[in-house]
């Protein structure tokens, strides 16, 4: 009895840890919304942190991009060819791009790069006192530290995201016109016949968005409530990827349901 | 005396955990005033709770005539404006250079010109001997160092209040002498009113004009240091003379052997 009772007790126990930590995390996030007026009248932090999550996030971007691009290139072209239509491979490549990967795997490879950075930063900052430093210096550290890196995060990923997909594209056009002779004219037109403006192309930014949203506010979160430990930090840097993939991949399934059904 | 921070039958615990129990202290303006005590008995919180940074079960915290606890966001950030606090280990900020961290309160509390910020940057590291390291890194400094540079930091904004938590951890004799030096002298020429958090006896003895000792949530003896070097209380003989047993025991509280060896 007493075993069925504890058990009972440790569910009830862990949901209401995973209740408090969501709602501290939304805490968080309207904290970050009153305190964006100070961060966007010193936009050289944000600017800076734009730099650190975006641009430097660019190479594993476009390389993976590539890559994913060829490889849809290739499997779009053996399985489009079986019904003779492997003319559409250039819409193939452009819907799945813009639709799905490009909103997705830019997400999934931010919150490894940008989300784990992010994270460990701000751990590293608590547990070297640096956030306590700024609050005995009367400076809040969510206007100084949580806000620019927020907006960074939400600034960078939907251009992130923009890139992958153009790059993508680029890597199915090398692979399927260059390499295997699919017309060049088949290839663009019929991308450009099938690929809806705001149908394809503004629900994919959207994805992106709140991805960014998903992945930013989780690393954010994470970090500022990691417990100032080595062992707290490595923990909550863990933890940022596996939520943010999770979160990723869930919401993607929700905004499909929405967009394309 | 004009006493500038006045805690008042003060209590605090993490939890249900009780860690201060019905203290009182006063800091008098311009002095220089120690918390003294073993690793682990509260007197780094002591400082958190003058900083407002924690929040007393009960009793009061008073800073300049001011309920510390009782204020807004606002009205906090506003007593520690009169604040400086000096990190156990500088709490640097490490994406910062030397030069811009001294200049980091200046730049989020004033709207000084470049060229005024430059010359206090510049005066306040003199002031410790670092003006020939304004443009390294934080990684590029030694422990002495940075705990200066921080120090430089802490002054920024010549603060009525400087607090510091273990200014001599982890020093070695000469940086050691330097932070103590430092200390008494930016005490004096500032005006200011300083608190140490330090567990070093005989550099703290040598300059400080107050002493509180705490142990297990009380305060244990108080006075001048000459007065608690000639005090007879066992715990402060005890810890002034480094005995490793005595009020404070060696041996952690445990079960006899018979019942840990399970014989």
């Amino acid at each position: 009895m007493n075993k069925i009772l504890n058990f009972i007790e440790g569910i009830g126990s862990t949901f209401r840890k995973k209740m408090a930590r969501l709602g501290a995390g939304t805490r968080l996030f309207f904290l970050v919304l009153i305190y964006s007026g100070d961060s966007f009248k010193r936009i050289h932090l944000t600017i800076r942190e734009i730099y650190f999550t975006g641009v430097l996030s660019l190479i594993i971007i476009v390389v993976s991009a590539f890559f994913v691009g060829m490889v849809l290139g290739l499997q779009g072209y053996y399985t489009l060819e079986k019904y003779g239509s492997s003319e559409a491979i250039g819409v193939l490549v452009a819907l799945a791009l813009v639709r799905e990967l490009g909103p997705v795997v830019t997400a999934l490879l931010f919150a490894g790069r940008a989300g784990t950075a992010i994270t460990a930063e701000i751990g590293l900052m608590k547990a070297t006192e640096q956030l306590s430093a700024m609050e005995v210096m009367a400076v809040s550290p969510v206007a100084r530290i949580i806000a620019p890196r927020f907006w960074a995060g939400m600034i960078s990923m939907p251009i992130l995201a923009t890139i992958f997909s153009m790059v993508g594209i680029l890597g199915g056009y090398f692979i399927a016109v260059l390499v295997i002779g699919v017309d060049e004219g088949s290839f663009w037109s019929q991308m450009q016949a099938n690929v809806d403006f705001s149908n394809d192309i503004v629900d994919g930014a959207i994805k992106s968005i709140v991805f960014g949203f998903a992945c930013t506010i989780i690393a954010l979160f994470e970090g500022f409530d990691a417990p100032p430990t080595a062992e707290g930090v490595s923990r909550a840097t863990t933890r940022t990827v596996v939520i943010s993939s999770l979160a990723v991949l869930g919401l993607d399934f929700i905004l499909t349901s929405f967009m394309f059904v | 005396m004009d006493e500038l921070i006045t805690i008042d039958d003060l209590s605090f615990g993490y939890g249900s955990s009780s860690l201060h129990k019905n203290i009182n202290m006063k800091f008098s303006r311009g002095k220089v005033s120690a918390i003294m005590g073993g690793s682990g008995c509260g007197k780094t919180t002591i400082l958190k709770l003058i900083a407002g940074q924690l929040i007393p079960k009960s009793g009061k915290v008073i800073v300049d005539g001011q309920i510390v606890h009782e204020q807004d966001r606002d009205g906090i950030y506003n007593v520690r404006r009169k604040m400086g606090m000096l990190f156990q280990h500088g709490a640097l900020f490490t994406d910062l250079s030397v030069y811009e961290n001294v200049a980091f309160p200046m730049r989020e509390h004033t709207n000084l010109p470049e060229n005024i910020i430059k010359d206090l940057v510049l005066l306040k590291l003199n002031a410790v001997g670092l003006r020939g390291a304004q443009k390294k890194m934080p990684s590029e400094l030694s422990g002495g160092m940075a705990r200066r540079v921080a120090l430089a930091r802490a002054i920024a904004l010549d603060p009525d209040i400087i607090m510091y938590d273990e200014p001599f951890a982890g020093l070695d004799p000469i940086s050691m002498a330097v932070i103590c030096d430092l200390i008494r002298s930016l005490n004096d020429a500032l005006g200011a009113t300083s608190i140490i958090v330090t567990h070093d006896v005989a550099e703290t003895f040598s300059f400080a004009d107050y002493i509180y000792f705490l142990a297990d949530g009380k305060i244990a003896a108080e006075g001048t240091p000459k007065q608690l070097l000639a005090s007879r209380l066992p715990f402060v003989r005890q810890f002034i003379h480094s005995e490793k047993d005595g009020p404070v025991p060696f041996h952690v509280e445990a079960p006899s052997y018979k019942v840990d060896l399970q014989l």
